[in-house]
């Protein structure tokens, strides 16, 4: 956890961070395996979980609910008459009549707490609202750029983490010969900053050799080297947390039973350790989802990839705030949901959290 | 110093200067290292390993550049030269130039200085914000400490490049509101870390000795809790500079904080994309600057960190 501390903004790897409000973080409960194991039933067991999960959900409507009450104050604290914004910008001239029009139609001119409720309501039932833009509706805006997103996120996410449990199974515990210099390696990826990884990855394998496309590109081709300048920063961290974890569990007296039973050395970190460094791993997924929707707007600005992370900038740009907020929910929404599945994933993972309270 | 009679047994002979990580007199010593003297210190203060020397050195050069940038360049970093556009690197221009034959090294080292003032601002920003909320949540009543994470649970809930984003889309963009931008989306962060500290330091035994002595309670927090919740934090900061900077290149890189003809690393790379084909140079160097900036920053950090954490041993 320490050395992970060390690599990013303290935002991202705090011990709680990706823990939801108000709960024990997980990691504490690794930390007193079994403390109810004896006496407790299959039954009571599966009532502790499914008690654990309930909080769990509750706390997770709680911070959406504080999100999308963040995003509202942005669209009530942002400067100038919202109605001008609607009907085209500062430079436009429309009448009092229209403005009045589309004041009644967005509902502006009722109290505040009242444009509050509905709002709420709105996001409840999952709409975004109107883009003042396109006059669009965000959740049609979403949807028509959301494939090309999730398809560079996914590739990039499983890039990172493969990558990074690879490199730190293979070299974790090592003579420093082999474990210095991966490390190395992984602490300069890790200080790149993408947007300059993504030049030079340009620069390199685009223009010098032209194996990859520079910009768009259909198919896998023009998937490469956006993936891995989303994926190589992250995949570094993740690899320094997992050494860590794995050098700690390699300690472990379970690993000296397993080599005395004549297991070979990959056996054991496959079989035995991988297990084991899975735990500090996911409490890493925030930092994991919040880089991937950052690097997102990134990574397609520098590739001029369609997505939502262009999107995003353009409704910026342009200060299309029900776009900017309805994407900015949209990513609290996933970060929350993703905690909640990594969540109900520990006892899978660990079985001694299956009955621990 | 009220304080050292009562606590840091092992700073208190140590004289001034003595020792780095606890200021002479704090009691933070009687926490950081109960078995460390004198020799222990200096044994380590030697044996300190070549990479971070080389971090120190490099962290040194970027700060001279960020303060006499004039001396330092061979050229002026808005001086245009038409004859001279995307030249390679050569005698006269040692990094070569950009679109407009502007010499790429001048304007790195005149970047320094827009690129560090969003790094350390965003982080100042950052770190006061987070020190008071989370003194606040540590110390307050309990509805106080509530409140204050929840809502700090929420921001930690957005991606910090999207809370950025949010605010610039709401006050706008330039180097002013990006470094408020970086700062506002980095203080949940900082909240929690100072409020987790804030909760361990106020129930230490120099605490309650400092409060027996008869120190009223603003004197307690201000001279005992403030120093040692936020110390911890302070090491972290140090890698959080060069990860803000990279934040704050990122939003101009975006073309939402410094703006051209201004130099800075970020807008430089930005233009830089659009040659990419043309000029290897152009798109390297700046990024290069970046990417020393964060990799000292976080060997250095790294090596405070473990120094902080041996002392805990």
């Amino acid at each position: 956890m320490s050395s992970a501390a060390t690599v990013v903004a303290p935002g991202a790897t705090l011990p709680g961070a990706p823990g939801l409000p108000g709960l024990p973080d997980p990691a504490g409960a690794v930390g007193a395996p079994g403390a109810r194991t004896a006496g407790a039933t299959p039954r009571s067991a599966v009532g502790a979980v499914a008690r654990r999960l309930g909080v769990r959900v509750l706390g997770a409507v709680g911070v959406l609910w504080g999100a999308a009450t963040l995003t509202f104050l942005a669209l009530v604290l942002i400067p100038g008459d919202i109605a001008y914004a609607i009907v085209g910008g500062p430079d436009s001239n429309p009448s009092p009549e229209v403005l009045a029009q589309v004041r009644t139609e967005y509902g502006l001119d009722r109290p505040v707490w009242q444009q509050y409720g509905s709002y709420l309501l709105r996001v409840a039932t999952g709409d975004l609202g109107t883009s003042y833009r396109f006059h669009a509706p965000v959740g049609q805006l979403v949807a028509e750029q959301l494939g090309s997103t999730v398809v560079l996120a996914v590739s990039a996410a499983v890039v990172a983490v493969v990558g990074a449990l690879v490199a730190a199974l293979a070299t974790a515990g090592r003579r420093p010969a082999v474990r210095g210099p991966v490390s190395g390696v992984e602490l300069v990826l890790a200080s790149l900053p993408s947007f300059w990884l993504g030049i030079v990855l340009l620069t390199v394998f685009s223009f010098t050799l032209g194996w990859f496309p520079s910009i768009g590109g259909d198919g896998w081709r023009g998937l490469v080297l956006p993936t891995l300048t989303l994926a190589l920063p992250i995949g570094a961290v993740l690899s320094q947390v997992a050494r860590s974890a794995i050098e700690e569990v390699l300690d472990e007296p379970f690993v000296v039973t397993a080599r005395a039973r004549g297991l070979s050395d990959a056996a054991v970190r496959v079989r035995h350790v991988l297990r084991h460094t899975l735990v500090p791993l996911t409490t890493m997924t925030g930092f994991v989802v919040g880089g991937l929707f950052g690097g997102a707007v990134i990574t397609e600005t520098l590739f001029n990839r369609a997505g939502l992370g262009r999107l995003l900038l353009s409704a910026v740009n342009s200060k299309d705030m029900p776009v900017v907020l309805g994407l900015v929910l949209l990513s609290a929404a996933v970060y929350v949901v993703v905690n909640l599945v990594v969540d109900a994933l520990y006892p899978l993972i660990d079985p001694r959290l299956r009955s621990a309270s | 110093m009220t304080t050292s009679l009562v606590a840091a047994p092992v700073d208190l002979p140590a004289g001034p200067g003595a020792s780095v990580p606890a200021p002479p007199g704090l009691p933070g010593g009687a926490v950081a290292a109960p078995v460390s003297g004198r020799p222990l210190r200096t044994a380590r203060r030697l044996r300190v390993p070549p990479s971070v020397v080389l971090a120190a050195i490099a962290l040194a050069v970027i700060v001279l550049a960020a303060a006499f940038p004039d001396a330092l360049s061979p050229h002026d970093p808005l001086a245009v030269d038409p004859t001279h556009t995307l030249a390679p690197p050569s005698a006269t221009y040692p990094l070569g130039t950009d679109e407009n034959g502007r010499d790429v090294l001048s304007r790195i080292i005149h970047g320094t200085r827009n690129s560090l003032l969003l790094g350390f601002g965003a982080i100042a920003i950052g770190l006061v914000a987070g020190t008071v909320l989370g003194l606040l949540a540590g110390l307050g009543a309990r509805w106080v400490d509530a409140a204050l994470m929840r809502t700090m649970d929420v921001g930690l809930a957005f991606p910090e490049l999207l809370l950025a984003l949010v605010v610039i889309a709401v006050a706008g963009g330039g180097t002013r509101n990006a470094l408020l931008a970086i700062g506002i989306a980095s203080t949940p962060s900082y909240a929690r870390l100072v409020r987790a500290q804030t909760l361990g330091v106020r129930r230490a035994g120099y605490v309650e000795a400092a409060r027996a002595t008869g120190l009223s309670e603003s004197a307690v927090v201000l001279r005992h809790v403030l120093p040692n919740a936020v110390k911890p934090v302070l090491v972290l900061a140090t890698i959080g500079v060069g990860t803000a900077t990279v934040a704050g290149a990122a939003l101009s890189f975006l073309g939402l904080g410094t703006t051209p003809p201004t130099p800075e690393w970020g807008s430089m790379l930005s233009t830089a994309r659009n040659f990419v084909e043309l000029s290897w140079w152009y798109g390297l160097f700046p990024g290069l600057a970046i990417t020393v900036l964060v990799l000292s920053t976080s060997v250095l950090g790294r090596h405070l960190q473990r120094r902080a954490e041996g002392g805990l041993r």
